[in-house]
Formats: C-alpha cells, sequence, structure tokens
C-alpha cells in the first residue's frame, strides 16, 4: 500500500474514531438525563478519540517515513560482500546508486556484477517487506489509539481541557513553522554570505565602485577578475526607489486626503478597495508596462527635447514602480487619517478654520507619524521589488544618479548572479548570498522602524 | 418604563396647577404633554442672540421642535434636561457646527445681533470667530500649549508680529486663570496637561480669538470636582466681557453659573426663566419632575 493511500486510510480511521467517540458519549449521557450532565459537550469526547487515533498513526508514519530509507541503505550495504565494499564514502553513495538503478529497472541486471545484482534484489525485497509493515504498524496503532480513546469515554472524562491542551500545541508548532522557516533562511543566507566573505574581503564589497562579477568559471580560462563593489548597485537602488517614492507619497497621500476628508463614505467604500487593487497587480505585469510603454515614451519624449535617454532608464522603472507603492501609502495614511479624533477636527473648525486649514494644521501633523510608517513600509517595498528592474532598468552596473540612464539594483543582480550553470561555491554565486544579506537587513530595519512609528502614533490616542 | 408614567402623572398634574394649558389648545401630542408655548420667559429685550422656531433634523429625525429663545447680552444662560434631548444639538446649530455633519438640516431664523446665521452669505470662518465653542472632551491639540492658543489667532490673523501674537497668548491664558501654571511651560505639549488643565487651555484657545459669544459644552463633565470647581469660577469671570451659552447635565452647575435657565426636553424647549426661578419656582411639571430629581 503506497503512502497516499495509507493516509486516506488514516483520514477514514480517525472519521470513525470521531463518530465513535460521539455516539459513545451520547450513549454515556442519556441515562444520565442529557448531555449536560457530561463534563464537556459530546464534540470534544469525539475530537480526543480521533486525536487518539491521529496523532500515534501520523508519528509513526512520519518517523518511519524519514528513517526507512537510510535504514535499508545499512542493510544492504552490509549485506554485501566484504571485498566489493568500497572503501570511501563517494564511492559508497555511488555505489547505492547504482544498485538502486537495478532495482528501479532503469540499470539492466546483466551490465552489473552479480554481486550489485543480489544487492538490488534485497533492496526490492526489503521495500517490499517496509511498506508492508509501515501499513500494518500504521493501522494497528491508529486502531490502538482509536480504541483507548473511546474506551476512556465517561461523564468525569475532561476532555475539553485535552483538547484544548492539543489544540493549543497544534497552533504552537504552525506558528513555529514560519518561525523556523524565516530563521532557516535568514541562517543559510548567513553562512554563504560569510563565505563568500571569505574569498572577497567585506571592505571590497561594501565600499567597492565597480561592480562586474564575470570570473573565470574554469581555471584554464584566461581569467578575468571580477569586481564585487556593491556601492553602484546601492545606488541604482535608491535611485530607482527615491523616484517611486517621489511619484507614490504625494499621490498617495492627497488620495488618503480625498478619501478620508473629501470623499462621499459611498465613494469612499468604493474607491479606497479599487485603489488596493494597484498592489495586486502582478509586478510582471508592471513590469512589461514599464517595458514597453513608458520606457518608450520617455525615450521620444526626452530625444524630442534634445535629451540623451537610456532605452532602458532608471525613470521608467521608477515611475511605474511609484505608481505600483502608491496605495501602501495611500491605504496606510487614510487608515491614521481616519484616527484621529473627531474631537481635534471640531475644536480646529470650532476656531473657524477652514477644512483644508484644519487638515494642514491639526490633521497631517497628528497623523505624521503614522503617515511615515507608511511611507517607509512602502519604501522597503520598492527596495525589495524586482521585476520591474529587470524589465525596464536594465542590468549594467553603472553608478550615476542620472535618472535617464541605464541602472541595477540589489534584486536585479541576485537574480542575474543566480540564474544560468554555476558552480555553486564561486565568489560570484556567493556574491548573492552576500547582496541578499544586505538587502534583508535595510529592509528589515525600515520595517522595525515603520512598525514602531506605527505602534508609537496608535497609543497616542488611546 | 418609569419614564412613561411619570409623565402620565406630569400631565394630570399639570392640568390641574397650569390653567393657561387647561383652557387653552390641546398638547402637540398625546405622548408628550408639552406646552404650546414655551413657559416662563424665553426672551429679553436686545438679545446677543435671537432663535426663533428653530427646527433640526438628523435625516428624517427631528431632535429639536420650534424652540424659540433668546440669548441675553453679558448673560449666562444654562441648558439643563435629560440626555439626548438635543442640548448640544442645540448649542452646535449656534456656530453652525452642525454644518459639519451631513445628515443634519437647521431651520427657522437664528440671529447673531442683526446677522442671519444660515443666511447663504454668512462666512461661517468669522461666525465661528465671532461664536467660540468649548466642547465636552478637552482636545487640545497635539502641539505644544503656545501653538494651541495662537492657533486661532494666526488663523484669523490676529497679530502681526511675535510681540503681539506673545501677548494674545499671556492674555487668553490668564483669563483661563491657566497663566500661572504654564507659563514656564508654554513649548510644551497641550496634551501633557492634566484633564482640568486641558480644559481651560481649550477655554484659553477660544478666548484668544476674542469672541463675543463662547459656547460650551458640558465642559467639566470629564473633569474632577476641583477642575469643574475651577472652570465655574473662570465662567463667572468672563461673563462679563462675553456672552456665555453653558449645557450641563449638572442642576447645581446651572444654578451657580448662570443667569438664565433652559430646560429642554426631547427637543422641545418646556421652559426658560430665571435660574432661581427655575429651580424654586418651576412652572411646568416637566421642569419640576426634572429638577427634583424624579427623571434624567
Ligand atoms: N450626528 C448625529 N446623527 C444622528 N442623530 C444624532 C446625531 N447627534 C445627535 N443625534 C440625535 O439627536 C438627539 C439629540 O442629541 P444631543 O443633542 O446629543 O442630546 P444631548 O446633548 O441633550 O444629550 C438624540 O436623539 C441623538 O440620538
Ligand atoms: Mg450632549
Amino acid at each position: 500500500m503506497d503512502t497516499g493511500n495509507l493516509l486516506l486510510l488514516v483520514v477514514v480511521m480517525v472519521a470513525v474514531a470521531y463518530y465513535m467517540g460521539r455516539q459513545r458519549s451520547m450513549a454515556l449521557a442519556r441515562p444520565l438525563g442529557g448531555i449536560r450532565h457530561l463534563h464537556s459537550l459530546p464534540f470534544y469526547y469525539a475530537m480526543r478519540a480521533a486525536l487518539w487515533c491521529a496523532i500515534p498513526a501520523l508519528v509513526v508514519l512520519g518517523l518511519w517515513l524519514v528513517f526507512d530509507d537510510s535504514f535499508i541503505r545499512t542493510l544492504v550495504i552490509g549485506g554485501l560482500p566484504a571485498d566489493q565494499l568500497p572503501a570511501s564514502e563517494s564511492a559508497r553513495g555511488l555505489l547505492l546508486n547504482q544498485i538502486n538503478n537495478v532495482a528501479s529497472g532503469a540499470l539492466p541486471v546483466d551490465s552489473v556484477s552479480p554481486a550489485v545484482a543480489a544487492a538490488a534484489e534485497r533492496l526490492g525485497h526489503l521495500r517490499q517487506i517496509s511498506t508492508m509493515a509501515l501499513a500494518v504498524a500504521v493501522i494497528v496503532v491508529g486502531m490502538l489509539g482509536a480504541a483507548w480513546g473511546w474506551l476512556k469515554i465517561s461523564p468525569q472524562l475532561r476532555a475539553r481541557q485535552q483538547v484544548e491542551r492539543v489544540l493549543q500545541v497544534l497552533f504552537m508548532l504552525c506558528a513555529l513553522i514560519a518561525i523556523l522557516t524565516t530563521v532557516g533562511i535568514l541562517m543559510s543566507v548567513l553562512f554563504e554570505s560569510i563565505r563568500f566573505f571569505g574569498k572577497i574581503s567585506p571592505v571590497d564589497f561594501l565600499f567597492g565602485l565597480k561592480w562586474s562579477p564575470q570570473i573565470a568559471l574554469r581555471a584554464d580560462q584566461v581569467a578575468s577578475e571580477g569586481f564585487f563593489g556593491a556601492i553602484p548597485l546601492f545606488v541604482g537602488t535608491l535611485l530607482i526607489s527615491a523616484i517611486a517614492l517621489i511619484v507614490a507619497v504625494p499621490v498617495g497621500l492627497m488620495s488618503a486626503i480625498y478619501l478620508a476628508e473629501y470623499a462621499h463614505p459611498k465613494l469612499r467604500a468604493f474607491a479606497k478597495p479599487a485603489l488596493e487593487v494597484l498592489a495586486g497587480v502582478p509586478t510582471v505585469v508592471y513590469g512589461f508596462f514599464a517595458a514597453l510603454t513608458v520606457a518608450p515614451f520617455i525615450r521620444n519624449l526626452g530625444e524630442s527635447m534634445g535629451l540623451d535617454v537610456a532605452s532602458e532608464s532608471a525613470l521608467a522603472a521608477g515611475l511605474v514602480m511609484g505608481v505600483m507603492i502608491i496605495p501602501f501609502v495611500s491605504s496606510l495614511a487614510d487608515d491614521v487619517i481616519t484616527a484621529v479624533p473627531q474631537s481635534l477636527r471640531d475644536g480646529s473648525l470650532g476656531l473657524g478654520a477652514t477644512q483644508s486649514e484644519t487638515i494642514k494644521k491639526v490633521i497631517i501633523p497628528a497623523a505624521l507619524p503614522g503617515i511615515m510608517g507608511g511611507i517607509l513600509l512602502a519604501a522597503s517595498r520598492a527596495i525589495g521589488e524586482t521585476m520591474i528592474v529587470v524589465m525596464a532598468a536594465g542590468l549594467s552596473a553603472n553608478l550615476t544618479v542620472n535618472p535617464l540612464e541605464a541602472v541595477t539594483t540589489v534584486t536585479v543582480q541576485i537574480v542575474t548572479l543566480l540564474t544560468g550553470d554555476q558552480e555553486f561555491d564561486s565568489a560570484k554565486t556567493l556574491a548573492a548570498f552576500a547582496l541578499g544579506l544586505m538587502l534583508f537587513l535595510t529592509t528589515l530595519a525600515l520595517n522595525v522602524l515603520a512598525l514602531r512609528i506605527v505602534k508609537k502614533y496608535r497609543e497616542e490616542y488611546e | 418604563m418609569d419614564n412613561a408614567s411619570t409623565l402620565n402623572k406630569g400631565q394630570q398634574v399639570r392640568r390641574a396647577a397650569n390653567p393657561l394649558q387647561a383652557e387653552g389648545k390641546p398638547p402637540m401630542s398625546n405622548e408628550h404633554p408639552y406646552p404650546e408655548k414655551t413657559v416662563g420667559a424665553p426672551f429679553v429685550d436686545d438679545p446677543k442672540m435671537r432663535m426663533r422656531d428653530v427646527d433640526v433634523f438628523y435625516g428624517d429625525k427631528q431632535a429639536i421642535h420650534g424652540v424659540s429663545l433668546d440669548i441675553g447680552k453679558n448673560e449666562v444662560v444654562a441648558l439643563i434636561g435629560p440626555s439626548g434631548c438635543g442640548k448640544s444639538t442645540f448649542l452646535r446649530s449656534l456656530n453652525r457646527m452642525n454644518d459639519t455633519i451631513d445628515i443634519c438640516r437647521v431651520s427657522g431664523s437664528l440671529h447673531l445681533e442683526e446677522q442671519d446665521l444660515y443666511d447663504p452669505k454668512m462666512d461661517v470662518v468669522e461666525l465661528r470667530a465671532r461664536v467660540g465653542m468649548v466642547f465636552q472632551k478637552p482636545n487640545p491639540f497635539p502641539k505644544s500649549i503656545y501653538d494651541n492658543v495662537a492657533y486661532g489667532p494666526r488663523l484669523h490673523g490676529l497679530a502681526n508680529k511675535k510681540y503681539d501674537l506673545d501677548e494674545i497668548v499671556e492674555t487668553s491664558l490668564r483669563k483661563a486663570g491657566l497663566w500661572e501654571e504654564v507659563k514656564d511651560r508654554l513649548h510644551q505639549p497641550g496634551t501633557g496637561l492634566s484633564g482640568g488643565q486641558q480644559q481651560r487651555l481649550c477655554i484659553a484657545r477660544t478666548i484668544a480669538v476674542s469672541p463675543e459669544v463662547v459656547l460650551m459644552d458640558e465642559p467639566c463633565s470629564a473633569l474632577d470636582p476641583i477642575a469643574t470647581a475651577k472652570i465655574e469660577e473662570l465662567i463667572a469671570e468672563l461673563s462679563e466681557s462675553y456672552t456665555i451659552a453653558i449645557v450641563t447635565h449638572s442642576m447645581q452647575q446651572a444654578a451657580r453659573v448662570s443667569q438664565r435657565t433652559a430646560y429642554f426636553h426631547l427637543g422641545h424647549l418646556v421652559e426658560m426663566n430665571d435660574t432661581d426661578t427655575v429651580f424654586t419656582k418651576p412652572q411646568h411639571s416637566l421642569t419640576e419632575a426634572y429638577i427634583t430629581g424624579r427623571f434624567g
């Protein structure tokens, strides 16, 4: 029985356990005069029986799947005649692969030595036994668990507390998975970066002005030495993000003011989600919009004014990215502006201020921290954005602040470094991790700052 | 409900005790025994503000029913009544703060001296500079004490030089009885003051634009007794230079600070008279029921 079917069977057993648990608790309740004489609702007894069935079965299944393969391998290798056993670890791996291939039928049996053929046969045999044993073990454990859960049901059983406890642990495990994944990613990036800094000095990386990561792939190639100065990339990133913010902050802020202060509630109810859709457009769509529409438009416009514009320019990417992050600014700003208490508006209006004076002198200053938070979140989004830049801003690492020239950004370089065939421990590939680490730290800092500001602001009116 | 029985009792008492009404027209509705005309003396000679037949609607719901009253020069008028009877609504229509509520409509004639408040040509900015307002909850702006007081004068261009502005700020704070407490911390945030100080700051902020009338909507309801006493003292002083209309839910407060008192009931002005008369010899049974604590 394969694992999929086995899982299905477990589900069926759990359902049965649930049903039986429910029936038994109801049956116990009946002579007592109704379910209110039970300690917990029948649902909890049923849940408890189901959990008793599911958890042991799944634990057995999981452990088996994890250890089964290496256990069988050890058995197979151990079964080989001593003179056939290769000494080195890697040769042993190769041999195992060979045995594997024979067993799965990818290699014809007569192309290998008889010892290997025998081992392959044993491997297949062991696998069969293992699958059978697994099925039996899971079913038996699941049934025992369910039976235990079912038998223990009594009016005094504190099933509710027990189920709550288990669910709590389950939720915690899920939260843990998310956290551990983040930590894991961070660790792997960190370790690879450390390897990178073993090859290239951090000073060259952080302060170098030239980025040209082309290095010899093989020892016999003419070695062109790579340059790993990250400054042009960060300048490019900042340039494009700055252009994006120059677009997004005024537009976002003013539309937020309009929505929060002037728009009719009905219009607001429609316009706010509509604006937020902008954030949901896939960035690749923005990317080709930037590359195919905005960039040529800017170039033609520039040429008609006698300016020299590259066909891929920071301006095009920045403008489109600005449009993309408008909702980050407007949505948050709208929230904080609406959160400014009505009493402050009344106070200002009551002194004879007009609505726009009130907005300018009372509401915006009061909401400023929250607005800043929104802008920082938008900025960290802009810095991390890749697709638009890949498509519209180009790949050449120019160190320039001229928005009409092509620039490249950290994220774009990470993409180019890692696409194509590379040796995994070359400085070129490892550089991607170092860039990733820098980027991560930058956006993390921005996010932390933004969240702090927003939080501090929230507390102010409470 | 208790209220309903009180009303019914009130109706009988009124019929017996008030010969004017007994032979006059029937009451406006059978459930609410309101007098056809406000009982007492709602009008004065040469008033500061003159309101006639004021109706206020929130959407389809009428919150004020044909209220007519005068507010005399340099007098303190108290508006009292059970909560939800429309005191705030009426007060807010006196400087058109109700304009900020979309569904709110005001009709009738409301005059500040000879000017019609709801004349299309009336400038709300100017009106609110002449009729200032202090709110129920102290609402200083999240700015410095100085900037709070200077807010209005700056808006209306009342001071040309920093020196003039400083002077306005100081006089306003002195009049509000706050100067001694804050003169060393003018540039600290106004939100850092205690509740009572904040409310006096709001009063200073209001009088900094030299209004003629000051409207106060339960200015002490968020304050402790000591802070309340200070504000009441302040109101007495301010009445020398300003006309004041104050909403309060405390009858003692109305008795202490006001010269005339208006009693509102479910959007109707039931009775208005000298404060002493209202509290010692109420003419209408509803007023009597309210001031003797039978409902409220
Ligand atoms: N913004 C508003 N929208 C709709 N109805 C309102 C609004 N403000 C007050 N009301 C209604 O008008 C009536 C009078 O309210 P209000 O003037 O606040 O009473 P008071 O100040 O005497 O307690 C109440 O029934 C209240 O529900
Ligand atoms: Mg009120």
